[in-house]
């Protein structure tokens, strides 16, 4: 297998080409946007809850390489049906084992993109915990 | 002092290239470690290595070599972190020195927190990286600025402390670990834990602890530390401030620019996250590689070996120059004490002295050392400083004695 074809698998491809669970849910419980600063990655990830917290559906829109949009939409559809407390707490590792492809720090960061936004808004909503590199309050600046 | 296997200087001496360098059949005997250390060849090494083999901009390329470029600069912070002990790596942030860090602390911190009726408290013994920055940040904000005062022999003075948090007004103290000009070890420790009760935080100078003694951020309880590469067989244009995760997180970028963000647009910008939020621009990447062999050099040979040798110079020294009773030696006892040695020799201005010196190949520091309110309280304009490292050896003061024996019969 060539090294385009470990990490362009055919999944990826799949899911890059056509995104599942694709578009801002309107109306939503909860919704982030976030961006990799290292490429340039945008990714926004609404939510609609149903009883207990289940995540009843999820939607996405984003902008970005394949392996960043490919991940976010697999994730779609590893969350959908699991609680807000879950999710908030799942291992990075469930989102990798899905990709299944060999991935460089740099590359992984674009992979992990949509679980960090995804998040992001469940924290909003639900005051679930951040993970540690989203939980900086960073900071910005605003001119008008 | 547990040293298990004490330091060789004999055999670490065959590390460092510039002993090669001969003057008058001899090597230099170089007593300045204090300003800078000498750098030995596995540092040297890696650097090249890296430079020929693994460099390209960092944190941004795909490509491999981005990647290995980026392995390199990220295990330095790693080794850097493990060296102080800090709690994360993302609380170690690369600095081009000790004074960047400060100036960073100062600003980023000082700025944001302090104003009227504040009170920045400094010691009377600090460098001036520790103090001006503090000066000046006191001056825009219009907050106080205050010293620990130092007795005699150099020693902080304690019992001062109540007193000058009378008005409760302290809002950052700054220390250094070990005084640059006198070796005094400072009692941070203490000063920390008075510091936390007055509400205010603590940030520590390390420049001249962390070459020759083991630093422990928690142990110290400390809120900033920061510390150099120079000094400890690393290369220069690199340093690192560590900082409670905390006090980071709420603080204001220093410098902007590229690296720092998370996303730019034309009408607002966010930052990225810690650390690279007070990363902005093309680090110094070759040289943290370089930093981090440097720890890995110096933990090789071990901090207690080097701070007992050191130690054991330092008794040496000062028991040799106090046969000399035209030669006076400031700061305290050893027992509290670095490896340096600071003097006066009487009648003779310390620059005298040092070119007189390094005609007999016997290179030391002559000045203020970057310490003028000391030199003040001193009563001195200048004292000539030794001070020692790995490389450093007893025969080296017999050349400095026999050296100052020399200034005495042309000068004093």
């Amino acid at each position: 297998m060539s090294e385009f074809e470990q990490m362009y698998r055919e999944v990826i491809l799949d899911h890059y080409k056509m995104p599942r669970n694709h578009g801002i849910l309107d109306p939503n419980d909860a919704v982030a946007e976030g961006q990799n600063p290292l490429c340039g990655d945008e990714v926004t990830v609404s939510v609609r809850f149903g009883e207990g917290d289940i995540i009843e559906s999820v939607g996405f829109e984003g902008r970005g390489c394949a392996i960043s949009q490919a991940a976010t939409s697999m994730l779609t559809d590893l969350v959908k049906g699991r609680s807000a407390q879950e999710i908030a707490v799942m291992r990075k590792e469930e989102l990798l084992d899905e990709i299944g492809i060999p991935l460089s720090p740099v590359r992984l960061k674009c992979a992990l993109l949509g679980m960090g936004v995804l998040k992001v808004a469940l924290h909003r909503s639900r005051g679930t915990p951040l993970p540690e590199e989203w939980g900086t309050s960073s900071g910005e600046i605003s001119v008008n | 002092m547990n040293t298990a296997s004490p330091l060789d200087s004999a055999v670490l001496r065959a590390d460092f290239p510039y002993l090669e360098e001969l003057a008058g059949g001899r090597p230099l005997a170089y007593l300045d470690s204090a300003s800078s250390t000498q750098k030995p060849r596995q540092v040297l090494d890696r650097m090249r290595a890296f430079y020929e083999h693994e460099y390209a901009n960092v944190h941004r390329g795909v490509y491999r070599l981005a990647e290995r470029a980026t392995e390199g600069y990220e295990s330095a912070r790693h080794t850097v972190a493990t060296f102080v002990n800090a709690p994360s790596e993302r609380e170690v942030i690369f600095t081009r020195s000790t004074t960047e860090a400060i100036n960073l602390v100062a600003y980023a911190w000082g700025l944001q927190h302090l104003g009227p009726g504040d009170t920045v408290l400094i010691t009377e013994l600090e460098h001036h990286a520790n103090f001006v920055p503090w000066q000046f940040i006191a001056s825009r904000t219009g907050a106080a600025f205050r010293h620990i005062p130092i007795d005699d022999a150099g020693e902080l003075q304690l019992d001062a402390l109540d007193g000058l948090a009378r008005d409760n007004s302290i809002k950052v103290v700054g220390v250094g670990l070990v005084s640059n000009s006198l070796g005094t070890i400072n009692p941070v420790e203490q000063i920390a834990a008075w510091a936390h009760e007055q509400g205010a935080i603590i940030v520590v100078d390390a420049a001249q602890a962390a070459p020759h003694r083991s630093i422990d951020v928690q142990a110290l309880g400390c809120d900033f530390l920061a510390l150099s590469s120079h000094k400890l067989c690393g290369p220069t244009g690199i340093g690192a401030l560590w900082g409670r995760r905390e006090l980071l997180e709420e603080m204001a970028p220093f410098n902007l620019g590229g690296e720092m963000i998370r996303s730019v647009g034309l009408d607002k910008t966010t930052f990225n996250e810690l650390p690279y939020k007070f990363e902005a621009g093309t680090p110094a990447i070759a040289e943290a590689v370089g930093f981090g062999a440097a720890i890995d050099y110096i933990t090789g040979i071990g901090l207690s070996a080097i701070e007992e040798h050191e130690h054991e110079l330092t008794r040496y020294a000062m028991a040799r120059l106090d046969e000399l009773d035209w030669v006076r030696v400031f700061g305290p006892p050893l027992e509290r004490r670095a490896g340096i040695v600071s003097f006066e020799v009487a009648g003779v201005h310390p620059h005298d002295v040092a070119q007189i010196l390094d005609w007999e190949g016997v290179a030391v520091r002559a000045g203020h050392h970057c310490t003028q309110p000391l030199m003040t309280r001193l009563g001195v304009a200048a004292t000539t400083r030794a001070s020692f490292y790995v490389y450093s050896i007893a025969e080296e003061v017999d050349r400095l004695v026999a050296g100052l024996h020399k200034v005495k019969e042309s000068l004093g």
